[in-house]
C-alpha cells in the first residue's frame, strides 16, 4: 500500500517533532479493526483523506503534517500512506512506543490531549465524526462503529498542535524501527545471528537499551477466548537449549501483557514482550501464536515517557487487570547477558 | 502395488512398492519431455519387479514441473485479473508486488471492479454486469485467454465470484477461469496471486495431464494416477488440470514425507542432498514442520503453507574450486549434466561427487580419471562438504542438543563421517529415491478455511460444521471414507471485533481409496 502511494504520489518526508511550530495542527491517524479483516477488505485510499479532511472542515485549520499513533503493525505505517496521498509531512515518534489495543492508551492521552474531536471513515468514504466527554467512551462508541463498518475502519483522533505534540509524543520511534528492520535484514543476508543484530541495535537507542533475551523455547500450549472483541489469552513455553528444565507463561490481551516463571515476574506491561521466531527473528503476533513453534522470548523497555504514574494509570499492569505492580525489566532481570538466556 | 514417481529438476526417481516395501527403484536425469521420461521410469520399474501394467494399482507423480515453469517464466499464459472490491481495495492494486520478469510474460491487465463481502457476508458492493462484460471484452480484444477471479472475502461467500465468471465465460468462450474461492485461503493479495499463477499456468497443465494420462496408457496402465501437492497429500488429474499451482512444492515435502517412511523416525532432521542444493527439514509428527512466513515463489508473496526448509548450494553436481589455498564447494553445479560433465563419467568438471569417489568413500563412475587428484586437495574438499552440511544443520536445528538426522537423496553419497551437533545418523536403505517413495505413500486431504459467527451457530456447532465439512471434501478428493481423520484444527477468534466470529481451519487426512484394484 505504501509502495503504491508513494509510486503514485512520491516520497514522504519525515520531520523531528521540534521541527514544528508550537501552533502548526497536526492530525494523529490509525486504522481499528481487525487484523484479519484488514487482509482481505484493504483500504480504498480515499477514505483516509476524507477522514483527515473532516476533521480539518471541522476544526477550521489545515494539517501541517501527520502523527503515528501506534508503531506497531500496519499502523506504523499507514500515517505515511495517508501523507503521501495529501503531499504532508510525517513526525518522527508516536502514542505508544509498541502497539496496545484500545484508543485511550496513547501518551497523547496521558499529557491531557482531548481525544476528540474523532472521524472514522470507511471504504465507502461514509464519515462520522464524534465529540466524546473522554477516551474511554471514543473506545467504546468507535469499537461499536468498527462493527457497523464491515471489521476495519479509517481514524482521526487527538487532533492537536505542534506545543503539545512535543510534549506528548514518543520521540523517534519510526526511525528507530527503520533502524531495527535494517539490522536484522543485513544480519540475515550476512548469515549472522538475527537476535545478536537485534539486541546490539536496541541497546543503542534511547528508550529500549534495556533489553534482555529472556527464554528461548517451544510453545506446549495456547489458551485463547474472546471477551468483547478482545484476544484474550496465555501461551506456555518449555525450555529447549539452555532453558532446558524451565517453563515460562505468557498472558496476553491482544499484545502480550506479562511473562511469568513460576510466580516470578520476567517482564510486565507496558515494558514489551516479543515472541519471535528462534531462527529468522520474524515477530509472532498473539494470533499466530500456534503449537509446536521454536521461539525466542524478548523483554525491551519501554520509553520512559510510558513508565509515569500516570502512563502506567492507562496502560500499566492494573489497566489490564493484572495483580502485580509494574516493575521495570532492568530491575527484574538485572543482569544483561550478552550472549546467552537469562 | 503402486508406482511413486519424482519428476525433479534434475532426476526422474521411480519406485514400485507393495504395501511398505520397495519391489524395485529407477533414477535417471530428467529428460526435456517429461512424458517420455516417466514412460522410461515407469515401464523399468515394472520390468524389474517382474510385474504385468495391470496389477499397478495407483501411480503417484510429484512433480516441480509447474513450480519451475513459473519461477523461469516459462510456457506462462497471459491473465487477465478481476477483482471484485471496489471501492474497497483500491490503495493496493492487482499484481503491484510482481517482479517486472513475470509481467513480460503473463501481462499487466488487471482491473478492481464494484463488489466483494464484508467479513459477515454482507456484501461491500453489488456486481454489476455491466461493468464484468465490458472488461470481458476488453480482455478478449487483447487476445487473453485466461481470466483470475478475485474477490474481498470469497473464501466467506463465492458468489460474485460465481456470478461474474458466468459473465466472462458467455463473452469470451473457452476461457480458462481460475476462481480465488477455489484457490483458498484467506488474505486477499496472496490468495489473488496464488489464483493468477494458477491461471498463467492452465493451459501448459492440461497439456501435461494430457502427457502423463498418454504416458501411462503407451504403458498399458489403466489404474488412476495422482499428482502431489505442497502438503504431501494427491490431487487427481482433472483438479491437477484446474489448480496446478496446488502442486507448488511438493518435492521437499515429498522427499521428507519418504524419509519419515523410510527411517520410521517421526520426529527428525532431514537432509536431502540432490545434484545441486541440499535441502534441510524438520519431520514433527511425521510431516513437515511448516514455515510460519509468507512464502515468495518467483519473487510472488502467496499464503500456501509450505515446509520450512533450508536450501544451500551443495550436491552431487557441485563445482569444487582450488582458490588460493582455500577449496570452496559450490553453490554452481553441473545439475542434470552430472553423468556426462563430472570427471568420474568421463567429463571435465571437477565436481564433490568426484571428491567423494577420490576419497575412497563412493563409488560410481570410474575411479580411474580421478586418481590424478592431489590428495590434500581431495581432504580439504572432504572436509569443506561436511563443513556446509554441519552449518546447514546448525541454522535449522532449535536447540543445541544434538540431534537424529535422516539423509536422503542422491547426493547423500557425499557425507561419510559424523556431523557434529548429529546424534545419530541415518542413512536407509532407498534414500536415493526417497521422493518418489514420499509421493508414493501420500495420502489425501480436505481443507475448510472460513470464519463462523459463534454467536449465530454457537461453538461446537460450528467446529462440528467444519470437520464434516474438511472430512467430505478429502473423501471427495478421494480418501477412503473409513481411514479419514482430522489432523489440524485451528481457532482464530476475530480481534478488535465484538461479535463472536472465529475463523475455522480445518484439515482432514485419509488413505487413498484404490477401490479393489490393489495389492
Amino acid at each position: 500500500m505504501l509502495r503504491q502511494a508513494i509510486r503514485d504520489h512520491g516520497p514522504v518526508d519525515l520531520i523531528e517533532v521540534d521541527a514544528l511550530g508550537d501552533s502548526d495542527f497536526v492530525v494523529p491517524f490509525a486504522m481499528m479493526g481487525a487484523p484479519t479483516v484488514l487482509v482481505e477488505k484493504l483500504p480504498n485510499g480515499n477514505e483516509m483523506v476524507a477522514a483527515l479532511h473532516l476533521m480539518e472542515r471541522y476544526r477550521n485549520e489545515k494539517a501541517c503534517a501527520i502523527l503515528c499513533a501506534e508503531i506497531g503493525g500496519i499502523n506504523a505505517l499507514l500515517p505515511l500512506v495517508l501523507a503521501a496521498r495529501c503531499g504532508l509531512r510525517v513526525v518522527d515518534g508516536d502514542g505508544m512506543g509498541r502497539a496496545f489495543p484500545q484508543l485511550q492508551m496513547v501518551t497523547y492521552h496521558i499529557f491531557g490531549v482531548p481525544v476528540s474531536p474523532m472521524v472514522m471513515t470507511d471504504e465507502h468514504s461514509n464519515a462520522v465524526l464524534f465529540e466524546c466527554a473522554n477516551a474511554a467512551d471514543a473506545e467504546r462508541f468507535g469499537r461499536n462503529l468498527v462493527v457497523a463498518m464491515g471489521g476495519s475502519s479509517n481514524i482521526c483522533l487527538y487532533p492537536m498542535h505542534g506545543l503539545d505534540a512535543k510534549r506528548s509524543i514518543v520521540r523517534s520511534t519510526i526511525s528507530l524501527a527503520l533502524g531495527l528492520g535494517r539490522a536484522i535484514r543485513e544480519s540475515r543476508g550476512a548469515g549472522r545471528d538475527p537476535f545478536d543484530a537485534l539486541l546490539s541495535y536496541l541497546r543503542t537507542t534511547p528508550y529500549y537499551q534495556h533489553c534482555r533475551l529472556l527464554f528461548e523455547g517451544k510453545i506446549v500450549d495456547i489458551l485463547r477466548e474472546t471477551k468483547a472483541g478482545f484476544a484474550l489469552g496465555a501461551v506456555t513455553i518449555e525450555g529447549i537449549g539452555t532453558c532446558v528444565g524451565r517453563k515460562i507463561s505468557i498472558q496476553f490481551q491482544n499484545e502480550h501483557l506479562v511473562a511469568r516463571e513460576g510466580d516470578k515476574v520476567r517482564a510486565i506491561v507496558p515494558d514489551l514482550i516479543a515472541v519471535m521466531d528462534a531462527l529468522t527473528a520474524e515477530p509472532i503476533t498473539t494470533e499466530a501464536l500456534k503449537y509446536g513453534q521454536r521461539v525466542k522470548v524478548l523483554g525491551i523497555s519501554a520509553a520512559p515517557i510510558m513508565r509515569s504514574k500516570n502512563a502506567l494509570a492507562v496502560f500499566g499492569p492494573q489497566a489490564f487487570g493484572l495483580p502485580e505492580p509494574f516493575t521495570p525489566l532492568e530491575e527484574l532481570n538485572p543482569q544483561a547477558s550478552r550472549d546467552g538466556v537469562l | 502395488m503402486r508406482i511413486g514417481v519424482d519428476v525433479g529438476g534434475t532426476n526422474t526417481d521411480a519406485v514400485l512398492l507393495q504395501g511398505n516395501s520397495v519391489i524395485a527403484k529407477y533414477k535417471a536425469p530428467t529428460s526435456a519431455d517429461i512424458a517420455s521420461g516417466i514412460v522410461q521410469a515407469i515401464g523399468d520399474v515394472l520390468t524389474q519387479g517382474s510385474v504385468s501394467a495391470s496389477q499397478v494399482g495407483a501411480v503417484m507423480i510429484g512433480t516441480t514441473h509447474f513450480t519451475n515453469a513459473f519461477v523461469e517464466a516459462s510456457h506462462l499464459s497471459r491473465v487477465g485479473v478481476i477483482r471484485l472490491a471496489a471501492p474497497a481495495t483500491l490503495s493496493v492494486r492487482p499484481l503491484a508486488d510482481w517482479p517486472q520478469r513475470l509481467l513480460n510474460s503473463i501481462g499487466e491487465a488487471a482491473e478492481i471492479a464494484s463488489g466483494g463481502y464484508n467479513y459477515d457476508g454482507r456484501p461491500i458492493a453489488s456486481l454489476d454486469p455491466d461493468e464484468i462484460q465490458r472488461i470481458a471484452r476488453k480482455f478478449k480484444a487483447q487476445d487473453i485467454r485466461a481470466v483470475a477471479i478475485s474477490s474481498v472475502f470469497s473464501p466467506v461467500n463465492a458468489a460474485q465470484e460465481e456470478t461474474a465468471a458466468r459473465i466472462v465465460s458467455e463473452e469470451i468462450p473457452g476461457v480458462l477461469l481460475t476462481l480465488s474461492s477455489e484457490i483458498g485461503r484467506l488474505g486477499l493479495i496472496e490468495r489473488e496471486n496464488a489464483t493468477v499463477m494458477n491461471g498463467a499456468l492452465l493451459s501448459m497443465a492440461a497439456r501435461v495431464m494430457f502427457s502423463f494420462r498418454q504416458a501411462l496408457k503407451a504403458l498399458g496402465i489403466h489404474a488412476p494416477f495422482f499428482v502431489s501437492q505442497n502438503d504431501g497429500t494427491l490431487l487427481d488429474p482433472d483438479t491437477v488440470a484446474r489448480f496446478p499451482v496446488l502442486t507448488f512444492a511438493s518435492g521437499p515435502t515429498n522427499s521428507m514425507r519418504g524419509a519419515a517412511f523410510l527411517s520410521g523416525a517421526t520426529d527428525t532432521l532431514v537432509m536431502d542432498i540432490g545434484g545441486t542444493t541440499a535441502d534441510v527439514g524438520a519431520l514433527v509428527n511425521g510431516f513437515p514442520r511448516e514455515s510460519s512466513i509468507a512464502v515468495d515463489i518467483g519473487g510472488v508473496r502467496t499464503n500456501f503453507r509450505m515446509p520450512d526448509i533450508l536450501s544451500i548450494g551443495l550436491g552431487g553436481g557441485s563445482h569444487v574450486k582450488s582458490d588460493a589455498g582455500a577449496v570452496r564447494v559450490g553453490p554452481r553445479s553441473v545439475g542434470f549434466r552430472l553423468l556426462t560433465e563430472a570427471l568420474v563419467f568421463g567429463g571435465t568438471q571437477l565436481t564433490a561427487t568426484d571428491i567423494a569417489v577420490a576419497a575412497g568413500y563412493a563409488d560410481v563412475g570410474d575411479r580411474d580419471r580421478v586418481r590424478h587428484l592431489d590428495r590434500k586437495l581431495v581432504a580439504a574438499a572432504v572436509d569443506e562438504i561436511h563443513r556446509l552440511a554441519e552449518e546447514a544443520l546448525d541454522r535449522i536445528k532449535t536447540s543445541a542438543t544434538a540431534v537424529k538426522l535422516v539423509l536422503v537423496g542422491g547426493g547423500s553419497i557425499l557425507i561419510n563421517r559424523d556431523l557434529k551437533g548429529v546424534a545419530d545418523l541415518i542413512v536407509p536403505a532407498h534414500a536415493d529415491v526417497a521422493n518418489a517413495i514420499g509421493a508414493g505413500i501420500a495420502q489425501v486431504s480436505g481443507e475448510v478455511d472460513r470464519i463462523f459467527s459463534y454467536d449465530a451457530l454457537g461453538r461446537d456447532q460450528s467446529l462440528r460444521t467444519a470437520h464434516s465439512e474438511a472430512i467430505d471434501r478429502a473423501i471427495a478428493a478421494g480418501a477412503a471414507a473409513t481411514s479419514v481423520h482430522v489432523v489440524d484444527v485451528e481457532e482464530l477468534p476475530l480481534q478488535y471485533l465484538p461479535g463472536g466470529s472465529v475463523r475455522i481451519r480445518v484439515k482432514a487426512v485419509g488413505d487413498l481409496n484404490m477401490g479393489r484394484a490393489l495389492e
